[in-house]
């Protein structure tokens, strides 16, 4: 009797690294420079698919990142178009090579990050990136995305793609909800409204928009009327949106899977100070780290899931009248 | 058709060419020194020690080994140059002034406010600068993601970079060895500035880095050991790296701080950015050759 290889456990599915990995795969005819990265995590990150598809365009760099995202900078330096992809924990070793060999050297690579923010789950407080969205964002010239579902996964890859520059992009390791139908638009730079409404506006990136909606159906049963707005750039902010977003509903919520500080919730709180300064509530990790647990379990514990941003949209409600 | 003879030139006796290209080399070498003091003067600040240890490793590069053209610097059959060891952007600047990639006088204005020459080599100011380094390490791995996209198109160009022994001491360094040896980088050549001297002390004080070439070895690279300020060892130590295959090499360059001015040599007080007296700077030029007269062009010329 043979012994079968265990299956990949959460490797399938509809997680936003699956989304990326199948999507990848599906881009590199059109786009023949491109080039993935993989530091021995491509069946963690969905560019398994890529290795199998296209094995030739596949470079294997070992664990060792530094390594690779310098490297990154001289494929591109020669004209291809690398794709480096780990865990986004791991990008955080190699913030300063993404910062002198990548976004100094005005190099057009891409570093896509799977197993970001709490949603990793049981793996625990190491391998929870809750600070990536802060440390890439403070790179000059660095663009920051973070796409809320597959479909939307789909699209951003493509995006990342078309686009001339370095970009730092999170994927997701769990299965993640759908938030848009097929016929869905994305684009770098622009936030969408998901849903509308008039009380507040709870801004959310990655899987809180999932998230974001569910707790919009809760206000919803209270009398409030939120709207949600899918920030998946973080950088550049879509500075307008959030001006008008300040304006008609006069109070924000941010939501997002990481730090408090210096994330989307620092992003929202610098536009609206410079354009519209209304009151803004902040969900996100409060400044710890994380711990095992299973994605949700883990987003009720440290007031990431529907409940907590409900509560913090009627907080940011409240505080209208005296602000 | 009736066979004509082609009427051949009998070309200079090789050793000749060797002599002359050596005497052209060392002289390029000895007024790239002249410059990096120079710079350095007047930045006020600046790594004279480790810019003067690598002059002739450069000088041998640019005047004989690398394929690069000043007036086609973006060449995709060009072979690149990775100063990995960013801090000797001065010896890189003065190389580049003497082999007519930039105006020597502009590559003079070091560390100004305002000059493209910057304390260490940045690829957005300057178009012959392969990429922005100063960051111990990376250079090393960028130049390892060239020589790996390179291969990939079947390109022929060759890639070089060069290190400084201190910054052996990180980390990135050994990952990029590995990468390099495993994937078989035969059209990479990294050089070591070997002068023993780094940072605040000695390298075997600070981290001892021997047994050096049995590390590299054990590594799986084309090891060479030389003297690297021996034109004639360096040229011929290319060539073998050149022919060597399915293997990267690596030239462990024995090498002087300091080299050719007396009272910096050995000193690893010279390592670090220092700023040069106006009489310190003259008896550096005077050392290394230049009249009283360079001296002055060097020094009121600005």
């Amino acid at each position: 009797m043979g012994s079968e290889a265990p299956a990949l456990i959460g490797s399938s599915g509809d997680s936003l690294r699956e989304a990326f990995g199948k999507a990848l795969s599906e881009l590199a005819d059109e786009f023949p420079k491109l080039v993935v990265l993989d530091a021995d995590i491509a069946g963690g990150t969905g560019v398994h698919h890529f290795r199998k598809s296209h094995p030739e365009r596949f470079l294997q760099f070992g664990i060792a990142e530094q390594n690779m995202m310098a490297a990154a900078g001289g494929l591109s330096a020669v004209g291809l178009l690398p794709v480096v992809t780990t865990f986004a924990v791991f990008c955080l070793r190699a913030v300063e090579q993404a910062r002198l060999s990548l976004a100094y050297s005005k190099r057009n690579a891409k570093i896509v990050a799977s197993h970001p923010g709490l949603d990793v789950g049981p793996d625990g407080g190491s391998a929870q990136a809750l600070e990536d969205i802060a440390a890439f964002r403070a790179i000059p010239g660095m663009t920051v995305i973070s796409p809320a579902d597959p479909i939307e996964m789909r699209l951003a890859t493509r995006a990342i793609l078309e686009f001339d520059g370095p970009v730092y992009m999170r994927t997701g390791r769990s299965p993640a909800k759908r938030v848009f139908g097929d016929g869905h638009t994305f684009e770098i730079g622009k936030g969408r409204i998901v849903r509308d409404g008039t009380d507040v506006t709870v801004v959310a990136c990655g899987v809180e928009v999932a998230r974001a909606v569910e707790a919009a159906d809760l206000l919803a049963e209270a009398g409030i009327a939120a709207r949600v707005v899918n920030m998946a750039t973080i950088k550049p902010i879509d500075t307008a949106l959030l001006a008008r977003c300040a304006e008609e509903t006069g109070a924000v919520v941010t939501a997002e899977d990481h730090n408090v500080h210096g994330g989307l919730g620092g992003a929202v709180a610098e536009a609206l100070a410079q354009t519209r300064p209304c009151p803004i509530e902040f969900v996100g990790v409060k400044d710890t780290f994380g711990a095992s647990g299973e994605p949700e379990e883990l987003a009720v514990m440290f007031g990431l899931g529907p409940k907590s941003i409900a509560e913090a949209a009627k907080r940011a409600i409240a505080r209208k009248r005296t602000h | 058709m009736p066979f004509t003879p082609r009427t051949v030139e009998t070309p200079p006796r090789e050793p000749e060419l060797k002599r002359e290209l050596h005497a052209e080399i060392a002289l390029a070498a000895k007024s790239m020194r002249q410059h990096t003091v120079a710079s350095i003067y007047h930045a006020g600040s600046g790594h004279p020690g480790g810019s003067l240890s690598c002059a002739d490793i450069l000088a041998t590069l640019f005047g004989a080994e690398l394929n690069v053209w000043p007036n086609a610097a973006d060449d995709p059959m060009r072979d690149r140059f990775v100063l990995s060891k960013g801090h000797a952007a001065p010896a890189l600047y003065a190389a580049a002034a003497h082999h007519g990639f930039c105006d020597k006088r502009a590559a003079l204005k070091l560390r100004k406010i305002g000059s493209r020459f910057q304390g260490h080599p940045h690829v957005e100011d300057l178009p012959w600068v392969e990429t922005s380094t100063g960051s111990l390490g990376q250079g090393f791995s960028v130049a390892i993601g060239m020589a790996m996209g390179l291969k990939l198109q079947n390109s022929t160009s060759r890639v070089y970079t060069l290190l400084g022994d201190g910054e052996l001491q990180e980390g990135e360094v050994w990952e990029g060895a590995m990468c390099a040896a495993h994937h078989r980088l035969d059209n990479f050549c990294a050089i070591i500035d070997y002068n023993k001297l780094q940072s605040d002390a000695r390298n075997d004080q600070i981290m001892r880095l021997e047994p050096l070439a049995a590390k590299w070895r054990a590594f799986d690279w084309a090891v060479a050991e030389i003297d690297g300020h021996d034109i004639e060892a360096l040229l011929r130590t290319f060539r073998r790296a050149g022919a060597t295959r399915e293997r990267p090499s690596v030239i462990i360059a024995h090498t002087v701080k300091g080299k050719g001015v007396p009272y910096m040599e050995n000193m690893p007080a010279w390592h670090g950015s220092v700023k040069l007296t106006r009489e310190q700077a003259e008896d550096a030029l005077q050392a290394l050759g230049a009249t009283r007269k360079d001296i002055k062009d060097y020094l009121d010329g600005l």
